[in-house]
């Protein structure tokens, strides 16, 4: 037995990556709540909005690596990210002046809302292959590594190694700045204030003197805020390229769905839970449990409940186990 | 006005007759799709073979040999069986040099080469369900079948001495023939094979991938996928956690991406891919550089060869009939007879002119086996200090 090398095993399979990749969900899922929340639409738009708000981040991230201009171990791509973000909200507020202002004058119902995003997202996806072409693309520079596996085996003799990469801990840390900024900014200030109200009961809102079209514009400020951001970390931490983050869109809306719509800390929660289910339910147990159990217990097979194929699956296992038992989600938000 | 319709019937009569003395060959390979890269090297080196005949002047009593294309979209079998049906019976070709992709080729050959009775020879289809298949004669292929490749990779994990390997292929006709063919190859030898699972190609993230494969463990990572795709993304996921040092590479992994991307990064690491040693390569090279084409381009040898055997053994028989001719490919492939290098096609033509035998061995060193398809030969890569390097040939 020998629980410190089951730790680290845990850790470099599952803890480390679960937290990063659940840290880009959440990010993701708080701009679909958001959305949701004050809008009043499941905004299917949001994965393409990821990847234009992380394209103008590359696209600077180029210009600025070829003006010379870095970070040292930081990757340049954070001192690019403002410029993403602007361009971002830039985006978005044209997209609302052109299309969804039409559809809120008509006080359109949500469905149709929803099938005007799917329409949006089709076009920005498009945009975006259109810029910057279908593939991969490369923009990380910077320290690859805080500890690598070979050396983390070095300095402590264990047997298994332990990585962590720097953009995992930059996701991290950049993803508690982010939520702090954004819960101080809803439970704080006049205009957070007024956006809450406004979710809260148009009416009322309306009422006491709110100015629906402010509320609407902030809104879409901070979701293109918070979807370039999770763009960038995610585009870092494993690759850009424009297709993956159509494909975010499922893990994203279960995460947000799973937390409860339009509650923001639900959808932190959600991004967890969800990163957390896919990683270990597709996870091949057998070289953890072998240090745990005595040798007479170690299991022959891989102890692996679904193959890797069926990584998104379990995002939608969970949605429908959800949407059935707890329409609400964890966290009592809109019932979908 | 009269006098112009004669003219053109005329015309038209003597366009027909000409017609009559030019054999046909089609190239029906992947000109669109996920390999196109590597389809108009091919062509070329197939037109060159059929150029070089037409100048020795020696083939079937003077006739000329013109060549037909055809796209196959790779992965688009019924763009391939409609383009293979549009050759055969709209351009007449008396033979087909096709298909690139496993899954196309076996498609045209039973829907348009098999009911028409006309010859196939693909320069790269390489999946084992190939050789298996019910033929009538009609299909051969100049690269080796990924049984070969599997067996040559055991072999040389055998002799390195590693007992343990994890696999990881991409999740297609290719990958998985090439996987099981060496899971059975390496398992017969003694070997253990940890874990066999597939990843599919375009994913942003392998993490998971890599820790089930890290958690099965093993000595080596055979990555059975494409450089280009999932197999870089599988390799970076288990650099970055560490999960393996050393992989080894497959045909699909082997490239000039592989060694400027991994070489410093994966020192140790092993692989091979179809290549022959010897002469036949390095003067097909320098014919292909006279021609303007990159002969050292992936199957663009194996094409020349598929090219040039049909056309020998059209003047071995004597005949354009797919019926006749296709007896006498295995005859002029191998042993006895001359050696015939590339570029000595006007010599050949002579000698089977004379009664005489030719022993094929062309650019990719042809030597066929079991229904006709090449034995193969492999180079053994290695990397060493930030290169990669040949070590053997097998």
């Amino acid at each position: 037995m020998d629980f410190l090398n089951a730790f680290v095993a845990l850790s470099n399979y599952v803890l480390i990556p679960g937290i990063a990749y659940g840290s880009q969900l959440a990010l993701g899922a708080l701009g679909v709540t958001l959305v949701y929340g004050i809008l009043r639409f499941s905004n299917f738009a949001h994965g393409d909005t990821m990847a234009f708000g992380a394209m103008v981040t590359v696209l600077v991230t180029w210009w600025l690596q070829s003006l010379g201009v870095s970070l040292g171990p930081l990757p340049t791509a954070l001192l690019a990210l403002p410029i993403g973000i602007i361009g971002c909200i830039l985006m978005l507020l044209a997209t609302d002046r052109a299309v969804y202002h039409f559809y809120r004058e008509k006080k359109a119902k949500p469905v149709i809302l929803v099938i005007v995003s799917m329409g949006v997202m089709f076009i920005m996806n498009g945009i975006v292959r259109l810029i910057i072409g279908p593939d991969d693309q490369r923009f990380l520079d910077g320290e690859r590594f805080l500890i690598s596996a070979r050396d983390f085996k070095e300095m402590t003799g264990l047997a298994e190694g332990l990585a962590i990469k720097s953009t995992q801990v930059i996701t991290l840390i950049t993803a508690i700045i982010v939520v702090a900024l954004l819960f101080w900014f809803l439970n704080r200030t006049r205009a957070g204030k007024s956006m809450r109200a406004y979710s809260d009961n148009e009416d009322l809102a309306l009422l006491s003197g709110v100015n629906p079209e402010r509320v609407v514009m902030l809104t879409w400020v901070i979701v293109a805020t918070l979807a370039t951001v999770a763009g960038v970390l995610y585009g870092l931490d494993k690759s850009f390229k424009p297709f993956t983050y159509f494909q975010l869109l499922l893990p994203i809306f279960a995460a947000a769905i799973v937390g409860g719509l339009g509650s923001p800390l639900g959808a932190i929660t959600g991004g967890f839970v969800i990163a957390f289910s896919e990683v270990t339910i597709t996870y091949a147990w057998k070289k953890v449990l072998g240090y745990m159990m005595p040798d007479s217990l170690a299991p022959d097979g891989l102890v692996q409940l679904l193959s890797t194929d069926y990584k998104f699956a379990v995002s939608f296992a969970i949605l429908l186990i959800v949407l059935l038992f707890k329409p609400t989600g964890l966290f009592k938000g809109q019932s979908v | 006005m009269k006098k112009i319709m004669m003219a053109t019937a005329a015309a038209a009569l003597m366009a027909g007759t000409a017609h009559a003395e030019d054999v046909k060959l089609g190239i029906l390979i992947g000109f669109t799709g996920p390999l196109e890269s590597l389809s108009p090297d091919m062509a070329a080196g197939a037109n060159l073979a059929i150029t070089q005949i037409n100048e020795s002047g020696n083939f079937l009593d003077g006739q000329t040999v013109s060549s037909v294309q055809g796209d196959t979209g790779c992965i688009d079998a019924s763009l391939a069986v409609s383009s293979a049906e549009r050759l055969i019976t709209s351009d007449g070709v008396k033979g087909i040099i096709g298909g690139m992709c496993s899954g196309e080729t076996g498609a045209v050959l039973q829907n348009a080469a098999i009911p028409n009775g006309v010859v196939m020879v693909s320069p790269s289809a390489t999946s084992p369900a190939l050789s298996t298949v019910e033929d009538n004669g009609l299909f051969f292929r100049t690269s080796p079948s990924d049984a070969r490749q599997g067996q040559v990779m055991a072999d040389i994990l055998n002799d390195r001495g590693i007992k343990e390997v994890a696999v990881s292929y991409t999740n297609n006709d290719y990958g998985k023939g090439l996987a099981d063919s060496f899971e059975a190859a390496f398992t017969d030898s003694g070997g253990t094979v940890t874990m066999n699972a597939s990843h599919e190609d375009g994913k942003a993230d392998y993490s998971a991938e890599v820790g089930a494969l890290a958690s099965a463990g093993g000595e080596v990572l055979v990555v059975a996928g494409y450089i280009d795709q999932g197999g870089a993304g599988i390799i970076n996921g288990a650099l970055d956690s560490g999960a393996f040092d050393t992989f080894m590479f497959p045909d699909g992994m082997v490239s000039e991406t592989l060694e400027s991307n991994f070489a410093t990064l994966t020192e140790g690491s092993f692989g091979q891919h179809p290549s022959a040693s010897g002469d036949g390569p390095v003067k097909f090279q320098e014919m292909g550089k006279a021609a303007g084409f990159d002969a050292t381009g992936a199957f663009s040898p194996e094409s020349y060869d598929a090219a040039a055997l049909i056309l020998l053994a059209m003047q071995a028989s004597g005949s354009t009939d797919p019926a006749v001719y296709k007896d006498k490919i295995m005859d002029v492939a191998n042993a006895p007879g001359e050696e015939i290098m590339p570029g000595d096609l006007g010599r050949a033509l002579q000698i089977l002119k004379d009664g005489g035998e030719v022993d094929y061995v062309g650019a990719s060193a042809v030597e066929f086996v079991g229904g006709g398809e090449s034995a193969g030969n492999y180079r053994e890569i290695e990397m060493k200090d930030g290169k990669m390097v040949t070590v053997g040939y097998r």
